[in-house]
C-alpha cells in the first residue's frame, strides 16, 4: 500500500563500483520483497524508482547504481539528510509459489531485491540458491550478505574474474542446481537467456521509465497474456506464464 | 456549513463545486489509486482518464521522459474503452466518490466522440463532459481536431447534439491562435473551455543519441508550462463568455489563485499529482490561509480579476 513519508538517511556509501547502499529510517509500508520506493530528489521533477533491498520495523535499505544525474546526486547525500519517499509500491515477489528449493537469478543492478526475497524464503524454511551475474570482480556485491543468510550463492562474471566466466545463465548450466521455482531480476537480454535455460515456472521483475510509480499515469504499461498491466502497480513482478515475450523489446 | 459560507465554492454551468480543485485527466486514473491515500470527496471534482469508444493500449514504451520543471508523456490515450468504464470503473468509483465526476472523452472521428459522449450522457455520476480535442500523442485524431477551428466546431456540435450535460472543450496550446479555436467552440454551442493540454516536446538521450520516447514526441507538462497556461486562459477569458477550467503546471494554492485571476472558474491539477500524490489535498487545505494572505474573501469573486481596470 502506497505511503508517502519523510525518511532520515542513516548511511549512504559505495559498496562496489558505481553501486551505493543507503539506509533510511522512518515509517514505511513495505510488505513484500520486490516492491520499490520512489525517491524525491531536490532539483529533479520526477521521483527515482528504486527496488527495496531490505526492510524492517525501523526502516529500509536501498542499493542503487549511479546511472545518471539523479542517482549521482543521490549518491552524494549525507547521513542525517531527510528524503521524501513513496514506499510500498508494486506487488513484489510471491514467496508462496516457491516450492522447497527456490532459485534466485539476478544480474547487475537487479541483485538488490534478491536480499529481502532470500531473507523471506529462508525464514519460511526453504533451501535458497542464488545465481548472480556481474561484469567484473569490482562490480560484485551482496554475495557475503546472501551467504550469511544461508543461501547457496553461484556467481558469474563476464570477464571471468569472479566465479564462472560468462553470463549468469552460463553458471546455471555449468553448475545445474536443483530448484523448484525461480525468481529473476535483471535486464531484458538476461531474461531472454533465462527463458532458454530454466525448467520451471517463475517470476520476473520488470522496469520502465515511470511517471508516478503508483498506477495513476499509465506511463509504464506492458502487454501481458492477461491484458495491459502497469509495471508500477500491477507489477513490477509478473508470472513467467503471463509474459508476452514477442511484445518485449 | 451552508454554501454561502463556503469561501472556496465555485460553479460550472450549474454544477456547484465545494472548491475549484479538480485533478486533471490522465493524472488521476479513475480515482481508485488516490482513494487509497485520502478521501477524494474533498475534491471539487476530478476529470477521469481520457476515454475512447474502444479499448486502447496506447503507444509503445518508454513513454515518460523527465525535464527540468516538468515531464513529457506519450501515453497515447491508454484506456479500457467506454463500455468497461461504464460497467467497471464508474461502479468502483461510486464506492469512494459521491460527487459528480468529469468524463474526459477522446476520439479519432467526429462520430466516435459523439458515440462515446452519448454513452456517458446516460451516467448519473457524470457531471459534465470534457472533450479532449488536444491529445498530442495520437495520430489521426486528438490534437488535429483542436488545431483547426472548423474541426473543433464540428466535434463540439456533434457532442452537444447527444448530451444534455455541460460540454467543455479541452484545447491544445499547440496552435498559433488559441482564441480562434475557443471562439469556434463557443459558436458551436460549447458550455465551457478547458485549457491547456500539454505542449508538444522532445528529449534526446545522449547515450543512445535517439529520442527518449518511443513515440519520439510527447506532451510537456509541469510547472514549466504554467506561464503559458496563464497567458492562454487570460486570452480566452477576454474573447469568450464561457466558463473556463484552467490548467497547466498548477502546483500550489498560489498558482490556483493566479489561474483564477486570469479567468479560470475552476482549476485542474495534472502532473503535480504524479510527483506528490497528496498535492490536491494539500492545496485545498492551504487555500484559505493563502486567500487570507492576499485579502481574498471568496474565491468566486476573483475569477478574471486580473482583467479589471
Amino acid at each position: 500500500m502506497l505511503k508517502q513519508s519523510i525518511f532520515k538517511v542513516k548511511e549512504n556509501g559505495r559498496i562496489a563500483d558505481s553501486i551505493f547502499k543507503m539506509r533510511l529510517e522512518g515509517e514505511h509500508s513495505f510488505g513484500f520483497p520486490g516492491q520499490f520506493a520512489n525517491v524525491k530528489l531536490e532539483g529533479f521533477y520526477l521521483r527515482r524508482p528504486i527496488s527495496v533491498c531490505d526492510f524492517d520495523n525501523g526502516g529500509f535499505t536501498l542499493i542503487y547504481k549511479t546511472v545518471g544525474h539523479g542517482t549521482d546526486k543521490m549518491s552524494a547525500i549525507r547521513e542525517g539528510a531527510e528524503l521524501d519517499i513513496l514506499t510500498g509500491l508494486g506487488n513484489g515477489y510471491n514467496t508462496e509459489k516457491s516450492g522447497d528449493k527456490p532459485l534466485l537469478i539476478a544480474g547487475g543492478s537487479g541483485v538488490p531485491p534478491m536480499y529481502a526475497l532470500a531473507k523471506a524464503l529462508v525464514n519460511e524454511g526453504k533451501a535458497v540458491t542464488a545465481a548472480l551475474g556481474f561484469n567484473r570482480r569490482e562490480d560484485v556485491y551482496l554475495v557475503d550478505e546472501l551467504s550469511a543468510l544461508g543461501v547457496r550463492v553461484l556467481c558469474a562474471t563476464a570477464d571471468g574474474s569472479f566465479g564462472e566466466k560468462g553470463f549468469v545463465t552460463d553458471a546455471l548450466r555449468a553448475i545445474a542446481p536443483e530448484y523448484s521455482f525461480f525468481y529473476a531480476c535483471g535486464p531484458l537480454p538476461m531474461y531472454k537467456a533465462i527463458r532458454e535455460t530454466v525448467k520451471t515456472e517463475g517470476q520476473y521483475s520488470f522496469e520502465e521509465r515511470m511517471g508516478c510509480g503508483f498506477g495513476a499515469c499509465m506511463g509504464c504499461s506492458m502487454k501481458t497474456r492477461t491484458g495491459a498491466r502497469r509495471i508500477c502497480k500491477d507489477g513490477p513482478v509478473f508470472d513467467s506464464s503471463d509474459i508476452l515475450w514477442e511484445e518485449l523489446r | 456549513m451552508n454554501k454561502s459560507e463556503n469561501r472556496l465554492g465555485v460553479e460550472l454551468c450549474g454544477l456547484c463545486l465545494e472548491n475549484p480543485i479538480i485533478p486533471a485527466s490522465g493524472t488521476f486514473g479513475y480515482g481508485c489509486e488516490f482513494a487509497e491515500l485520502y478521501d477524494i470527496n474533498i475534491l471539487g471534482s476530478f476529470s477521469f482518464k481520457g476515454t475512447t469508444l474502444e479499448p486502447r493500449f496506447g503507444n509503445p514504451t518508454p513513454r515518460i521522459a523527465e525535464c527540468p520543471s516538468g515531464m513529457l508523456n506519450s501515453i497515447g490515450l491508454q484506456n479500457p474503452g467506454v463500455h468497461a468504464v461504464i460497467e467497471t470503473e464508474l461502479p468502483r468509483l461510486q464506492k469512494v466518490f459521491n460527487k459528480k465526476v468529469i468524463a474526459n472523452v477522446g476520439g479519432f472521428s467526429v462520430e466516435e466522440y459523439a458515440e462515446t459522449a452519448a454513452l456517458l450522457d446516460e451516467c448519473g455520476q457524470v457531471g459534465l463532459i470534457e472533450v479532449n480535442i488536444s491529445c498530442p500523442n495520437v495520430h489521426n485524431g486528438g490534437m488535429s481536431f483542436g488545431t483547426d477551428p472548423k474541426a473543433a466546431a464540428q466535434v463540439t456540435s456533434a457532442v452537444k447534439r447527444v448530451t444534455k450535460k455541460p460540454v467543455f472543450m479541452k484545447l491544445s496550446p499547440n496552435v498559433s491562435d488559441i482564441v480562434s479555436i475557443a471562439k469556434a467552440c463557443e459558436d458551436a454551442g460549447a458550455d465551457g473551455i478547458s485549457l491547456i493540454n500539454t505542449l508538444l516536446g522532445m528529449r534526446i538521450d545522449l547515450r543512445s543519441k535517439k529520442p527518449i520516447l518511443a513515440n519520439k514526441m510527447g506532451g510537456f507538462s509541469g510547472p514549466a508550462v504554467f506561464p503559458v497556461a496563464v497567458r492562454m486562459v487570460y486570452q480566452v477569458y477576454e474573447a469568450v463568455k464561457l466558463p473556463i477550467i484552467g490548467m497547466g503546471g498548477v502546483s500550489c494554492a498560489e498558482d490556483v489563485i493566479e489561474m483564477m485571476l486570469a479567468g479560470a472558474s475552476a482549476v485542474q491539477i495534472g502532473a503535480a499529482n504524479l510527483v506528490d500524490p497528496l498535492i490536491c489535498k494539500t492545496i485545498i487545505e492551504k487555500l484559505p490561509q493563502t486567500m487570507d494572505k492576499y485579502g481574498i474573501k471568496n474565491l468566486k469573486d476573483i475569477i478574471g480579476g486580473a482583467h479589471n481596470g
